[in-house]
C-alpha cells in the first residue's frame, strides 16, 4: 500500500523543545506598497502551529490568509516579526524542501502527463533528498490507472489530486494549502475533503489548509484560526473537539452544526 | 474515481479508415477547385482571350510539360534560399526572444529597432542589400531571413512571457533556478506560440526569395517569372506562379506537421 512509502519521515529528534512546533508565527506584520500607498496585510499576528495538525484558516476577504500563508512560505516578504518553520527561516525551509505549497489553480504543466508533473518537484531546484515514488502517490489519490493522462484529459478535482500528489513527492513536512478546492464543484469537494483527511492520517504531514467555506474550515481541521479583516489579525484560534477519523455524515451532527453556528458568528464580527 | 473526466476518444486511426475520413472531409475542397479550374477554361474558350494575356489551365499544364526542366532547375535555388532565409530568420528572431526575455535593457534597446526594420518594405530593402552583397545568393538569403524574422520574435517573446504568476509561485516554491524555468516552463510554454510564427513565416519565406530574385538574378523562380512576363510566355508564367505556391504549401505543411508531433497537448488548456 502507498502509506508505507509514505510513512513519516524520521524526525531529526535532536533539539526536542523547538521540534514539536511545525511552524512559528511571531508578531508578524506584512505590508505592501510604500509610504501612502501602504496596504496593511497583517499586523501583529502570532501563532503556533503543532508538528503533526491540521490547522484551518478562515476569514472574510482581505484578512490576509492567503498572505500569511505565503509568507510562511516565503513568497511574501515579512514588514516586521519573524516566521521560523521547523527551526528555520522559511526561506531555508523552502530550500530544504521542508514544505510543499497547493494553489487553488493546479498549475500542472500542460504538456507533462499526470507521472511526469508529480516528478517535477525531483527534477528542479536540486530535487531535494527525500521522495516518493509518483506512481505510488497517483495511487494515494486515487489517480491510478491514469499515470500518462495529459492535465487536459483530467477533470478539475482530478487535476487538484495530481497537484497533491505533486506536493507529497518531495515528502515534506508541513503542506501548506491555498484553498485548493475552492474552484471545485461540492461534491467533488467533499470527496476531496474526506481523502485529505486521510492522507493527512496515512502521512502525518503537518497540514495549514486556506478555505472560505466554514464547513470545510470545521470539517477538516483540529483547530480554525479565525482571521479578522482590515487589517489582518488574529481573532480566534478556535479547537475543533469532534474525533477523527471525520467522514461527510459528521456535518449533520448537532455538535457539527454548533461549531459552525459559532465559527459564522465569529466571522460577522470580524 | 468518481470525477468524470473527459477523455479523448482512442479510436483506431488505421490508414484505410483515415484516408476514407479525409476523403469525406476535404471532398468540398477538390470540387470547388475542380469546379473554379474548369469555370477558368470554360472563360478562356468562350471569350476567346489570347494565350499571352491569359492562358487556359489546359496551356499551362503543357507549359510544365514543356518547361519541365526549366523549372525545376529554377525551383531549386528559390527553395535553398527560402529554406535557409526561414532557418537563419528564425533562429536570429528566437535568440532574441530569449535575450529580451532575459534582459529588460536588451528588449528597450533593440525592440525599436526590430519595429523599424519592420516597418521598411522588403522590396525597398531588396535593392539596398543587392547593392551590397551583389548578384549572388545570400542577399536572397537575407531578404528572406528578414520576412521570417519579425512575426517570429513578437511571438516568441510572447510565448516565453506567457507563463502564469502561479506556475512561477510553484517553481519559486520548488527553489527552481532561473535556467531551469526556462529550460523546463518557459520553451514548452512558448511553442504554440512560435509555431503560429513559423507557419506565417513557411509562406513567407519564399515571397521574400522570390521578391528578392525579382532585383537583379538569373535564377531562380523569381528569376523566371520576371523573364516570362518580359517575353510574354505566360503558360510558363502561370506554371512558375503555381510552382512557387507549392512550394509555400509544402513548406506550410511539414511546419504543421512538425508542431502536431512537438504538441500533443492544447494550447487551450494553458490559463
Amino acid at each position: 500500500m502507498a502509506a508505507t512509502a509514505l510513512a513519516k519521515a524520521p524526525s531529526a529528534a535532536s533539539n526536542s523543545a523547538a521540534q514539536d512546533i511545525a511552524v512559528s508565527v511571531k508578531n508578524v506584520d506584512v505590508v505592501f506598497g510604500q509610504d501612502d500607498k501602504a496596504v496593511t496585510a497583517l499586523s501583529n499576528v502570532s501563532v503556533d502551529i503543532p508538528e503533526g495538525s491540521l490547522i484551518t484558516m478562515i476569514g472574510p476577504s482581505g484578512c490576509g490568509k492567503s498572505t500569511l500563508l505565503r509568507a510562511i512560505a516565503d513568497l511574501v516578504p515579512v514588514s516586521g516579526g519573524e516566521i521560523t518553520v521547523l527551526g528555520r527561516s522559511p526561506e531555508a525551509a523552502r530550500r530544504d524542501r521542508a514544505f510543499s505549497f497547493v494553489f487553488q489553480d493546479p498549475t500542472l504543466l500542460p504538456w507533462r502527463s499526470a507521472i511526469d508533473n508529480v516528478g517535477l518537484p525531483l527534477e528542479v531546484g536540486g530535487g531535494g533528498t527525500a521522495h516518493a515514488e509518483p506512481a505510488e502517490l497517483l495511487q494515494l489519490v486515487g489517480l491510478k490507472g491514469r499515470e500518462q493522462a495529459l492535465p487536459g484529459e483530467l477533470s478539475g478535482g482530478m487535476r487538484q489530486r495530481v497537484a497533491i500528489a505533486r506536493a507529497l513527492v518531495t515528502r515534506p513536512k508541513i503542506l501548506l494549502m491555498d484553498e485548493p478546492f475552492g474552484a471545485l464543484d461540492e461534491i467533488t469537494r467533499d470527496k476531496l475533503n474526506e481523502e485529505l483527511l486521510r492522507i493527512w492520517q496515512e502521512t502525518g504531514t503537518t497540514i495549514m489548509f486556506v478555505t472560505h467555506s466554514i464547513p470545510e474550515a470545521a470539517f477538516l481541521g483540529q483547530q480554525v484560526l479565525v482571521l479578522a479583516s482590515h487589517p489582518g489579525r488574529v481573532k480566534e484560534f478556535m479547537p475543533v473537539d469532534l474525533p477523527y477519523p471525520r467522514r461527510l455524515p459528521v456535518r449533520d451532527t448537532l455538535e457539527f452544526v454548533q461549531i459552525t453556528a459559532h465559527l459564522r458568528q465569529l466571522l460577522e464580527e470580524c | 474515481m468518481a470525477d468524470i473526466a473527459h477523455r479523448t476518444s482512442a479510436l483506431p486511426n488505421q490508414g484505410i479508415f483515415r484516408f476514407v475520413d479525409g476523403l469525406r472531409d476535404k471532398w468540398p475542397a477538390i470540387a470547388a477547385v475542380m469546379g473554379l479550374i474548369a469555370c477558368w477554361q470554360l472563360i478562356v474558350w468562350g471569350f476567346s482571350v489570347p494565350t499571352y494575356m491569359a492562358p487556359g489551365p489546359i496551356e499551362v499544364l503543357k507549359a510544365f510539360r514543356d518547361d519541365g526542366m526549366t523549372l525545376l532547375a529554377n525551383f531549386w535555388p528559390t527553395l535553398f534560399e527560402a529554406l535557409l532565409g526561414f532557418i537563419f530568420g528564425n533562429l536570429i528572431a528566437i535568440l532574441l526572444a530569449v535575450w529580451f526575455v532575459h534582459s529588460r535593457t536588451a528588449e528597450r534597446a533593440f525592440y525599436p529597432i526590430a519595429v523599424f526594420i519592420n516597418t521598411i518594405p522588403i522590396i525597398a530593402v531588396a535593392p539596398i542589400l543587392v547593392l551590397i552583397f551583389g548578384n549572388g545568393i545570400s542577399p536572397k538569403i537575407m531578404i528572406a531571413a528578414l520576412i521570417c524574422f519579425f512575426p517570429t520574435l513578437v511571438n516568441m517573446v510572447r510565448g516565453l512571457k506567457a507563463v502564469t504568476p502561479a506556475t512561477l509561485d510553484l517553481m519559486r516554491v520548488l527553489s527552481a533556478s532561473k535556467s531551469e524555468i526556462f529550460w523546463k516552463v518557459r520553451i514548452q510554454s512558448s511553442l504554440p506560440f512560435l509555431f503560429a510564427a513559423l507557419k506565417i513565416a513557411s509562406t513567407t519565406c519564399v515571397i521574400g526569395a522570390i521578391v528578392a530574385e525579382w532585383i537583379g538574378s538569373n535564377f531562380g523562380l523569381g528569376a523566371l517569372i520576371i523573364e516570362a512576363t518580359y517575353n510574354f510566355r505566360s503558360p510558363l508564367l502561370y506554371a512558375t506562379v503555381f510552382t512557387a505556391a507549392l512550394l509555400a504549401v509544402v513548406l506550410f505543411t511539414l511546419v504543421s506537421i512538425t508542431e502536431s508531433r512537438l504538441i500533443k497537448w492544447k494550447a487551450a488548456d494553458v490559463h
